[in-house]
């Protein structure tokens, strides 16, 4: 997010179209949690569906609370030292005005508010993938507001708060390569390395137990994402969050079609899990950078992010780290791909006037990208680690060798996701029978 | 009397339920089974991790018999059965001690 190009000297005035078109954008990023939690869900096996979705829905309910009680002031209140925010008066939002605007933008405070609250909630949510099917429920919630707290909210004010050390510095994210992606990935990263692997991995078959969910969820990523990109810009003013909104859907165009390439020729047929992989890989990558690149610059993007993630999601094989779903693979790997490809691509004719190396720049703009990535990895990664070490020792962040093979869905949410009984209603394995409570039961028993 | 089970590929069932009934075959039990032959299983591919999946969906079909049918029957089921490629499955009988119908409680071959 790069501040607003102020036309004229007079103070910005509140846009009735920016604001209701940043509402819905909102909307549509609040969609993209259910949608990850549908993608993820579907590629767990059957017996973890609904931990998995739930390890998603959780960060809705969470990072909300969080936000409003002191995520938003941490993130983009007043800088100190460019690492932190702080504004006592939006601690639970209490001293915002309903007309109050954001600081240079045509939009009420409210309104930028709630769009960066849906930011905060899918970037921890990314990480769950990677813990597929072995996280206890309560230290992942606990992980989740510890996380938040001095991971997302610190990393989003370096990147997009006034007086971040990344955004001062002129490290362009358009709506969240590193905030968002790389952020999560490393994250990923760092907790998979201190908790270790799924029971099984790499000896039992462990594939995905519903393509058609994975689809849907991809979908759903697909549309809430051009609210996430081009809401960025955080209105419509110049034609940015347009040219931002084309640029997505090419880019993811081009990754889907790149990974269904690369997985034809190495693995030899066009998977619906490639297909769904790509056009997340191209929507991550494109994140940072398509306020930046031209349309012809988003397809490179979306090439190149599509067959380096296909590439990267078989190296936990090689390296016998188990990024379960491939979080590391796609998010990190897209979001650093997307990030430097600025430095690259950057056609001076988007967001800024800052040009890339191909468009006569040079490596200026690369080295500023650079800072960006691998400060917010090498943060997110070790703070992560620790985190997850701290919580393992404490509370305990893995359920019990049993309970995992087992299934985690009935040992941490006493569920089962699919009733596959048939017609006969479940009559040969006996389950599902409802305890009556004791009172009814002794008016039956006098009834009869 | 007879059991005769086959375990065949799942698109022959209606073929099968056709020729039984042509033969007169009043009743049959269908479950849904999975297994390999020689045939073996196949090879899926997930985001670039192969799995090779042994066991191939297939039909059970039980159909009971008298002793003078049994051998007719079974080439009845074969026949419908055959696509002529490797994995068709398998038919087989075995002898039945008794049979109960049980809304009339008739016994032996009155009950089929």
């Amino acid at each position: 997010m790069a501040p607003a190009i102020t036309l004229a000297a007079d103070a910005p005035t509140l846009s009735s179209a920016n604001t209701g078109f940043m509402l819905i954008c909102s909307a549509l990023v609040m969609l993209m949690t259910p949608g990850l939690a549908f993608f993820y869900g579907g590629m767990v096996r059957v017996k973890s569906t609904l931990n998995m979705l739930m390890m998603s829905f959780i960060s809705l309910g969470i990072v909300t609370l969080l936000w409003v009680l002191y995520g938003f002031s941490l993130a983009f209140g007043t800088d100190s030292g460019s690492i932190i925010g702080w504004n006592s008066d939006w601690v639970g939002l209490s001293g915002i005005g309903l007309t109050d605007l954001w600081d240079g933008y045509t939009i009420p405070v409210f309104v930028f508010l709630v769009f960066q609250l849906m930011f905060a909630i899918i970037t921890p949510a990314l990480i769950s993938g990677a813990l597929a099917d072995r996280v206890k429920f309560s230290a992942w919630a606990l992980f989740i507001a510890l996380w938040a707290t001095v991971v997302y909210f610190p990393v989003a004010h370096w990147v997009w708060g006034a007086g971040g050390w990344a955004f001062e510095l002129g490290v362009i994210d358009f709506a969240g390569g590193t905030a968002v992606h790389i952020n999560a990935g490393a994250a990923a990263l760092g907790v998979i390395l201190v908790i270790g692997k799924r029971v099984g991995f790499k000896k039992d078959p462990m594939r995905p137990h519903s393509l058609p969910l994975v689809m849907l969820g991809a979908g759903l990523l697909w549309f809430g994402w051009f609210g996430f990109n081009a809401g960025s810009w955080l209105g419509n003013d110049d034609g940015v969050g347009a040219l931002m909104f084309v640029n997505t859907q090419v880019a993811t165009a081009a990754a889907m079609l790149a990974w269904l390439a690369y997985e034809k020729i190495r693995h030899g047929a066009f998977t619906t899990l490639g297909a769904a992989s790509g056009a997340v890989a191209g929507l991550v990558a494109i994140t940072p950078s398509g306020g930046a690149v031209s349309p012809v610059g988003a397809i490179v993007v979306g090439v190149v992010a599509g067959v380096l993630c296909a590439m990267a999601v078989g190296l936990k094989y090689r390296f016998n780290y188990d990024d379960s779903l491939d979080v590391v693979g796609v998010h990190m790997v897209g979001g650093i791909v997307g990030s430097l490809l600025i430095g690259l691509l950057a056609s001076g004719k988007g967001q800024s006037h800052v040009e890339g190396l191909f468009y006569g720049g040079g490596l200026h703009q690369f080295w500023k990208q650079c800072a960006g990535v691998f400060a917010v990895l090498a943060y997110s990664l070790i703070v992560s680690a620790v985190l997850a070490f701290a919580l393992d020792k404490t509370l305990g962040m893995r359920v019990t060798e049993d309970e995992e093979v087992a299934g985690i869905d009935q040992a941490e949410h006493a569920e089962t996701a699919y009733d596959f009984s048939g017609a006969g209603g479940g009559a040969a394995a006996r389950t599902a029978v409802p305890a009556a409570p004791a009172a009814e039961t002794a008016s039956k028993k006098v009834d009869a | 009397m007879k059991l005769i089970t086959a375990v065949v590929k799942p698109h022959r069932l209606d073929e099968i339920k056709e020729a039984l009934q042509a033969f007169g075959v009043h009743g049959l039990t269908v479950t849904e089974a999975s297994g390999y032959g020689r045939q073996r299983g196949h090879t899926e591919v997930y985001r670039g991790a192969e799995y090779t999946v042994d066991l191939v969906p297939k039909i059970r079909i039980e159909v009971l018999a008298e002793d003078d049918d049994a051998e007719e029957l079974i080439d009845v089921v074969v026949k419908a059965a055959r696509t002529g490629k490797i994995g068709d499955g398998k038919v087989w009988a075995v002898p039945v001690e008794t049979a109960v119908r049980v809304r009339t409680g008739e016994r032996g071959p009155d009950a089929l």
